[in-house]
């Protein structure tokens, strides 16, 4: 059947959209029913004055009925059905295909081209794990280097009898080692868990929704001014390209005009400067729950606050990473953080001194508070947020005589040794 | 046999723990850390056993080890691989290229030396 045949289909199938029954449209353009049952169905030829006829009835233009529209689907259609064992018999029908079924056949176009844009991205991401020469770099400076601490270790601790100039030696090549290796292995650890800029794929709308924030600086002052609308500034967002993360971001964006609202950012900065930055005063003088104070502060970009939410089933909804204090893109974050004790004590605030590293110097304040979410309802339990502000510390501020807590990112890049959160291995080793 | 070993290595510190410990089990140790002259270098001194690390500057491990089992000189000299890949797939294709040992790092000296009088045996 030539794709000029189908004519009659299109005119069927645009009938039908339009509800018109096939006797009342032969009758206004003055054939039988019977007759226009036959051009529908491809059974006679139409063109001229008729056509013209029934296009204005249909109101659509005459070329789109005999036009070649399905031209592009049909190419789809022909390269999903390539080396998949369709016979050649039913590839020569697939026009009559896209015909009778334009929906189906679109569907299938559709569905062919998504799954080979999924084999696309994961034959991209399965070359990055095996072939990234950053990754096969990064890895053989690490062993190497692991493989000179250990052999040189053994001969310091097997040799009783080692010459003191050989001693002198190992111990200096071993300090020089131990210094590579704890810069190589950060750095590894940094390409594997941290946002890589345009490395980084996004994968899920909530991956674009951060990207889409950390773009922004986590700060919009012409929403929060009230000149720009959240659905405006999500309709310029050329970074935001699904639909959920359409809808993620501007209910994110809706929460900082609610947060702006209560807490306007120079009455923010103004308190900050009276009583610093003392959630528990600054959420009393604007009468705000804590979590929204943390929001606010985050938002502030010279403050450098990194903040983390996380719903009732310990899911991260919102990640503000900061430098040395990295949360996790995949898999679940450390129970041992503050966040996860605060889950259903809304109101409560736990503040405590975490060190995410032991190999590291860097030393964060963090305060988590929950609050519910939604009004009460009978018998049911309410939901519950919690969030949690992370604050860097002063390296010249460190107070020795508080607690300082060790805890990780996620159990994969962590190497606190007997942890009883631990849920997997880290890659680190915890020996490492 | 003469104990003279060829260590293919651009690691500074692990030639110099190797060549230590080499040295001590009573061998004469050459180094060399550049894989592209590295076949020329065996054919120049003619070691009696190579230690050859996978990745090199200028050319890996795996081709320098292809181009000498391709000479029919080298046919049976003893090649220690020590190499921070560790893949199946690595030690499948250094096994295929004729490799005598195929040892991943981090190691241990003991393993080392032991594979070096192992092949050492082998080649009498």
């Amino acid at each position: 059947m030539s794709r000029e045949a189908l004519t009659g289909s299109r005119i069927r199938e645009r009938r039908i959209i339009l509800g018109c029954k096939q006797a009342d449209l032969a009758r206004q353009i003055g054939i039988s029913a019977s007759y226009l049952n036959l051009i529908e169905h491809n059974r006679r030829k139409i063109g001229g004055k008729l056509l013209l006829d029934i296009a204005a009835r249909l109101k659509v233009d005459a070329s789109t009925l005999t036009e070649r529209a399905e031209i592009a689907l049909i190419a789809s259609l022909r390269e999903a059905a390539h080396g998949t064992g369709v016979s050649s018999e039913e590839l020569d029908r697939v026009e009559e295909f896209v015909a009778r079924f334009p929906s189906w056949a679109n569907l299938l176009a559709v569905s062919n081209q998504k799954i080979f844009g999924l084999e696309q991205m994961i034959a991209t991401l399965n070359d990055r794990i095996t072939h990234d020469p950053q990754l096969a770099a990064s890895v053989h400076e690490v062993l190497s280097t692991a493989a000179s601490i250990r052999s040189t270790a053994s001969i310091l601790v097997e040799d009783k009898k080692l010459e003191p100039h050989w001693r002198d030696k190992f111990h200096a090549n071993i300090d020089s080692d131990s210094r590579r290796l704890a810069a190589s292995s950060k750095a590894l650890v940094g390409f594997l868990d941290v946002d890589s800029g345009e490395a980084a794929i996004s994968s899920s709308p909530q991956e674009e929704v951060e990207a889409f924030l950390a773009a922004n600086d986590y700060c919009f002052p012409e929403i929060e001014a009230g000149r720009i609308k959240p659905a405006d500034e999500i309709i310029n967002a050329s970074n935001l390209t699904s639909i959920s993360a359409r809808q993620i971001a501007e209910s994110f964006l809706e929460k900082i005009v609610a947060d702006s609202a209560q807490v306007k950012m120079s009455h923010l900065l103004a308190q900050l400067e009276v009583l610093g930055p003392d959630l528990v005063q600054l959420a009393s003088k604007f009468q705000v729950s804590l979590p929204c104070i943390m929001r606010r502060l985050a938002s502030v970009p010279r403050l450098g606050m990194g903040l983390v939410t996380a719903d009732r089933s310990g899911a991260l909804l919102f990640r503000k990473s900061i430098p040395g204090f990295t949360i996790p893109r995949y898999g679940a974050a450390c129970p041992l953080w503050p966040l996860f004790q605060v889950m259903g004590q809304a109101g409560h605030i736990i503040s405590k001194r975490i060190q995410i590293s032991r190999h590291t110097d860097t030393v964060f304040q963090c305060f988590a508070a929950a609050e519910l979410i939604g009004s009460s309802v009978v018998n049911s339990a309410p939901l519950t947020e919690a969030t949690m502000l992370i604050v860097p510390v002063a390296s010249g501020q460190i107070d020795p005589t508080i607690l300082t807590e060790e805890m990780g990112s996620s159990c994969r890049i962590c190497s606190r040794r007997n942890c009883m959160g631990r849920r997997e291995p880290s890659i680190l080793g915890e020996e490492f | 046999m003469d104990k003279h070993v060829l260590l293919i290595e651009d690691e500074v510190n692990i030639i110099e723990a190797l060549r230590f410990l080499l040295s001590r089990e009573g061998w004469t140790v050459d180094t060399h850390s550049d894989g592209a002259s590295a076949v020329e270098k065996i054919r120049n001194i003619r070691p009696n056993l190579v230690i050859l690390d996978y990745m090199l500057p200028g050319k890996n491990g795996l081709d320098i080890l292809t181009e000498l089992r391709e000479d029919p000189s080298f046919l049976t000299l003893p090649i220690l691989m020590l190499t921070a890949r560790g893949q199946m797939r690595d030690r499948e294709q250094a096994e295929k290229a004729g490799v005598s040992r195929f040892m991943t790092k981090p190691f241990s000296n003991t393993e080392v030396i032991t594979a070096v009088r192992d092949l050492v045996q082998l080649a009498k």
